[in-house]
């Protein structure tokens, strides 16, 4: 009320919201376009969280399953660092550290497997021969796809464990049967699953220390020990490892913990989300500029009907706040919209990539509230500017 | 209030020594001194050349522009006394407008656009729509009201301005050429539909640069170079 007792103008509630919705419904190509800038800048957003999330919620599973507590000892190799094979005693050494829970030791034989003896002794199919030990299924959290493992008994006898890779290039889909391997013929009674942390073992046909001296001719040196320590204490152990295992020359031997390789891919995948981040950034402001560049046009076009609603008893905040409602809208349709196309995309390629879907919520409201502030803020400019045009230089426009 | 303005006979517009002068190089002085009074009930007709400061007088009396000098009364309110505010709920409550290229909003239907009429008087949707339905019958739009503005002609398009500017029963309702768009046999009704809404007791005034139409009208005003050139009431109190 003022002194003269005039009842100020105002709107009803729902009419500022019909006359935003109406400003933008009868220009629905333009407002959609400037609208879609928006969405996909909130869907790229969405996206790259979401799937850097999934992935890394794939990769933590992975871990724990796989465990952080395998440790792989191998000798040295290259120039100065030794002959490539770890004294007869390590394994035995290794042992008698308190905190190990188990040893696996893996020697080299030379010797190539193949699927019959009339194959051309070239296409060895780069299938390697190891010789394990029974503990090595144990040590590696590996399981069986088919047959079983060595024991005592099998250990002796011309028997192998085909890897994953090794049994799909010999043509194996199941156990039984025979390969020729070393001049011998070898029973084949067990295929292994893909082993995660040592994909080398994939790629060979595993025969018993026995078998391997008997028929193979080995001479029983380890070249790598596959060690199961406890959880806690993984670098303690770590530690002690290489003087542990060659005490004359701890140099020799190199120590390295397999999951580490998993945590540096996850390192390296999280530096490229939070480039994709940026990217995203970057299309969300050129999708703000779209709205703000909309709104100007519109204000411009629109002075005819700004100096109506002046006529008509709107104050300068009614007219101000059409432009802005109108821009906020836009964006939040942008903004909900790339959302649900984020959210999309990224249950597409979990499920393609067999993830399970994570996407963090701050990044679902965050893509909502970003949008609306982006809307906000490219609204104020053309807002205040349509307020601030005066009634008579508005209606004079047609 | 809506219908709180000065009863049969008062003054509903009053203006006294008002000037308009444009900056510029030289300034344009479009109006150098006008006095008139318009009462409730009355259909004045002001007449004029273009550039003789008709529009400008249009835009004082509607309060969408301010004087240079002099003063301007409508509905009872003063209008230097009021802010930009004040100046925006007397337009709302109190003036009507109808202007020449109509400014329908082409997206609604008739029935909406009428009913903006009273958008900024904070009346609910269904209330207008209600008053706005009436009104367009009023004006012989009965058949219309659904339509969208953006398919009527152009005589339906001023008949449904002009029933936005008489939805509240405003004090006064100013019509700037409102026929400069419209074909003569068009303009003639618009004409005769003003004669009607005044003879229901609406108080008018429309400028124009058609004398033979202000001639229809039972008061004309003829205004030249930002001065009245004559009044019929004057002159008609003077006989």
């Amino acid at each position: 009320m003022t002194t003269q007792g005039i009842v100020r103008s105002r709107m009803h509630g729902s009419d500022v919201m019909r006359t935003a919705v109406v400003g933008l419904r009868t220009r629905l190509m333009r407002a959609t376009l400037s609208a879609l800038g928006i969405m996909i800048g909130i869907a790229s957003l969405v996206a790259v969280l979401g799937l850097s999330e999934s992935s890394k919620s794939d990769l933590i599973s992975q871990l724990d399953r796989l465990g952080t507590n395998l440790v792989v000892v191998q000798a040295g190799t290259g120039i100065g660092l030794g002959t490539g094979e770890l004294p007869e005693t390590a394994a035995v050494m290794v042992e008698r550290i308190g905190p190990v829970d188990d040893v696996s030791a893996v020697g080299d034989v030379d010797a190539n497997v193949y699927r019959t003896d009339i194959v051309p002794s070239s296409r060895s199919g780069g299938i390697s021969v190891k010789v394990v030990d029974q503990n090595l299924l144990g040590a590696l959290g590996g399981e069986l796809a088919s047959g079983r493992f060595l024991d005592d008994a099998s250990s002796e006898y011309p028997t192998t464990v085909l890897g994953a890779v090794a049994a799909e290039r010999l043509g194996f889909t199941e156990a039984g049967g025979k390969v020729y391997l070393g001049g011998q013929w070898f029973a084949v009674i067990g295929i292994l699953e893909p082993l995660e942390l040592s994909s080398n073992l994939d790629r060979a046909a595993l025969v018993g220390i026995g078998a391997a001296e008997t028929y193979l001719d080995d001479d029983g040196v380890a070249s790598a020990l596959y060690v199961r320590t406890d959880p806690d204490w993984v670098d303690p152990v770590m530690g002690v490892l290489p003087a542990t295992v060659n005490p004359e020359n701890p140099d020799q031997v190199e120590v390295s913990r397999p999951t580490d390789a998993l945590e540096a891919r996850s390192a390296a995948e999280s530096a490229f989300t939070a480039l994709f981040l940026g990217l995203g950034g970057v299309a969300l402001l050129v999708g703000g500029v779209g709205i703000a560049n909309v709104m100007v046009i519109s204000v411009l076009e629109r002075r005819g009907e700004i100096g109506l609603r002046r006529a008509l008893g709107a104050t300068r905040r009614h007219v101000a706040l059409q432009f802005l409602l109108e821009a906020l809208l836009l964006a939040l349709v942008g903004g909900v919209g790339g959302v649900a196309m984020g959210a999309g995309v990224t249950y597409g390629y979990a499920a393609i990539r067999g993830w399970a879907v994570l996407i963090p919520p701050i990044a679902l409201i965050g893509g909502v509230a970003a949008a609306v502030i982006i809307g906000a803020v490219a609204g104020l400019y053309p807002a205040v500017r349509a307020a601030r045009l005066s009634p008579t230089e508005a209606l004079h426009t047609t | 209030m809506i219908n709180g303005g000065p009863s049969r006979g008062q003054v509903v517009l009053s203006m006294e020594g008002v000037t308009k002068e444009f900056p510029g190089t030289p300034p344009v002085r479009a109006l150098r001194g006008i006095d008139l009074e318009v009462q409730r009930g009355e259909l004045v007709g002001v007449v004029g050349p273009s550039g003789s400061g008709k529009s400008t007088l249009l835009h004082i009396m509607g309060t969408l522009d301010l004087p240079t000098s002099g003063r301007v009364t409508v509905a009872g309110y003063d209008v230097a006394e009021l802010s930009d505010k004040d100046l925006s709920a007397v337009r709302a409550r109190h003036i009507g407008f109808v202007f020449q290229q109509f400014h329908l909003l082409d997206g609604y239907t008739s029935m909406d656009n009428v009913g903006d009429g009273l958008l900024y008087t904070g009346l609910p949707i269904g209330a207008r729509r209600e008053l706005a339905v009436a009104t367009l019958r009023r004006v012989g739009l009965g058949h219309r009201i659904d339509h969208p503005a953006g398919k009527l002609s152009g005589g339906e398009r001023q008949r449904v301005a002009v029933a936005r500017a008489i939805l509240g029963r405003p004090d006064i309702v100013l019509a700037d050429e409102p026929t400069g768009n419209l074909d003569s046999k068009s303009s003639d009704a618009i004409v005769e539909l003003l004669e009607e809404l005044n003879s229901d007791g609406i108080t008018l005034l429309v400028i124009t640069h058609n004398r033979e139409m202000a001639e229809r009208f039972s008061r004309q005003v003829s205004i030249r170079d930002g001065l009245i050139e004559s009044d019929s009431l004057a002159m008609g109190v003077g006989a």
